[in-house]
């Protein structure tokens, strides 16, 4: 689903990704980690085309970043850190916008939204304004947006940051679902690696641009001797501060 | 074309529902015409026929030249991202909001000629049917300007830098008082001004004369600033977000 070589990205003299390999089968989920600043939000907009990469290559949901980055939009759903919708809006007016730009006639965006919603435990939030949604229905708009195409892979750029944990559990909940009832592959990144324990089948861990290491939860929990992802990231990424570092 | 309609219908419903923004969008060139206007008509320079003209392009400039100011918000909640990870082509993003700008616009200038009818202006249907047509195509190029320059500069520059700068740009276009007034050096630095011309051509179709050279200049400037505007703005909002 993503088979990625060599990708590379500067930011003026910040070398922010310096060759990263990434492959993620069908079905799969997979959990993205590494430290504040190490390369993640980079690495997954490159991934998602919204930033060009300087060199490397890539194949998204079977479709070349590079040659068709227009084929590799209407496979993926992105959704980002930093929330999808202006607080005045009307979430449903929102969505079905959103479903529209995705190609479904307002009669299948109408219902698409609904259906949606109503599986995301958002029935009746349709006319509200996103600000008066409270942080984990929000997050689920959020996430809403990126599925109203059906996509056969989903980004999502720390999905649960913020939440408390019973929204966050609701939120991992409806992951695993989407991946249950329709294949969905899922490509997330994450600070709460507890979580990420048991919510994917595979963890990528990425420091200072670099992927530093990469298994299931069992195997780098046996590799680095460790009872707890916390102890194998902090063994791999080191135990110093990273303040002053880019998100 | 489901996306353009989606979007176009999107933004105009959410414009049209604050009715009071889009007053407020006109309210300079409202004040030049309540209470400008009577003093103008008197002074010997020109009748209400020569200010409309002049406010329209003055419109243009209020209205449809500060439209970035919305795109910041989108920008900063997150919605222009969304937008842009969507197949829709960046051309057809833009091109949306500046329909529903260009559509507000119209519905602007339409109250300020009504407006300069009950004041006094004579000008014949024709002529300002083709004027609001020329203002129109007009501001398509003032908006996606508009938002490239919003998408460019640090987003809390963009209120003081625009509303700055298009005072000089209404004054130099001659739009309040013709530049036919002007000293030569000032006459001269107009001359550079893209409004300059829409001005001009759109006080000849207000003075009945469809085909002077004037109409035509200031058509040609205007179609030339259109094509110019909107390349950049696709450009802009083409280019990635970093």
């Amino acid at each position: 689903m993503i088979h990625v070589r060599g990708l590379t990205r500067s930011f003026g003299a910040v070398e922010a990704v310096r060759g990263v390999d990434i492959d993620v089968s069908k079905g799969e989920i997979v959990g993205f980690v590494g430290p504040n600043g190490a390369g993640k939000t980079t690495t997954l907009r490159m991934l998602t085309t919204l930033l060009r990469p300087a060199s490397g290559t890539a194949t998204v949901a079977g479709r070349d970043l590079f040659a068709d980055p227009a084929g590799v939009r209407r496979r993926i759903g992105y959704v980002a850190q930093g929330g999808t919708v202006g607080p005045f809006s009307e979430v449903g007016e929102e969505l079905v916008l959103q479903a529209r730009l995705y190609g479904l006639s307002r009669t299948e965006a109408r219902e698409r939204v609904a259906g949606l919603l109503e599986e995301l435990d958002l029935a009746g939030c349709e006319k509200r304004p996103a600000g008066q949604l409270s942080g984990g229905q929000k997050r689920r708009v959020d996430i809403a947006m990126g599925l109203l195409h059906r996509p056969e892979l989903l980004f999502l750029d720390e999905p649960t940051t913020g939440l408390d944990p019973q929204s966050r559990t609701n939120l991992w909940g409806h992951v695993r679902r989407l991946r249950e009832e329709s294949g969905m592959t899922v490509f997330l990144t994450t600070h709460y690696l507890e979580e990420a324990d048991a919510l994917c089948d595979r963890i990528l861990i990425i420091d200072h641009g670099r992927i530093v290491a990469s298994g299931t939860p069992s195997e780098l929990k046996a590799v680095h001797d460790a009872g707890t992802l916390d102890e194998v990231f902090l063994a791999v990424t080191g135990h110093e501060l990273r303040e002053g570092a880019a998100a | 074309m489901t996306a353009l309609a989606a979007l176009t219908g999107y933004y105009l419903r959410t414009s049209f529902t604050n009715k009071f923004a889009i007053v407020f969008g006109a309210v300079q060139p409202l004040f030049y015409l309540v209470i400008f206007g009577p003093l103008f008509s008197r002074s010997g320079v020109g009748s209400w026929d020569t200010l409309v003209p002049g406010l329209l392009v003055q419109l243009g400039l209020m209205s449809s030249g500060l439209v970035g100011f919305g795109i910041v918000f989108d920008q900063r909640f997150g919605v222009l991202e969304r937008l842009r990870v969507t197949p829709t082509a960046r051309s057809t993003l833009l091109f949306g909001r500046v329909l529903k700008d260009s559509a507000v616009l119209l519905v602007q200038a339409a109250g300020i000629i009504v407006l300069g009818y009950a004041f006094g202006m004579r000008a014949g249907p024709v002529g300002v049917l083709l004027g609001l047509l020329l203002i129109t195509v007009l501001s398509i190029g003032m908006a996606a300007l508009s938002y490239a320059v919003a998408l460019t500069i640090r987003m809390e520059l963009f209120a003081p830098v625009m509303s700055t700068l298009v005072i000089p740009l209404m004054l130099l276009s001659g739009a309040l008082l013709p530049m036919s007034l002007a000293p030569t050096w000032l006459d001269v630095v107009s001359r550079f001004t893209p409004f300059r011309y829409a001005v001009e051509a759109l006080r000849a179709l207000f003075a009945g004369s469809y085909t002077s050279p004037t109409v035509l200049w200031g058509v040609l400037v205007t179609l030339v600033f259109v094509a110019a505007g909107f390349t950049i703005g696709t450009k802009v909002y083409q280019r990635e977000n970093t």
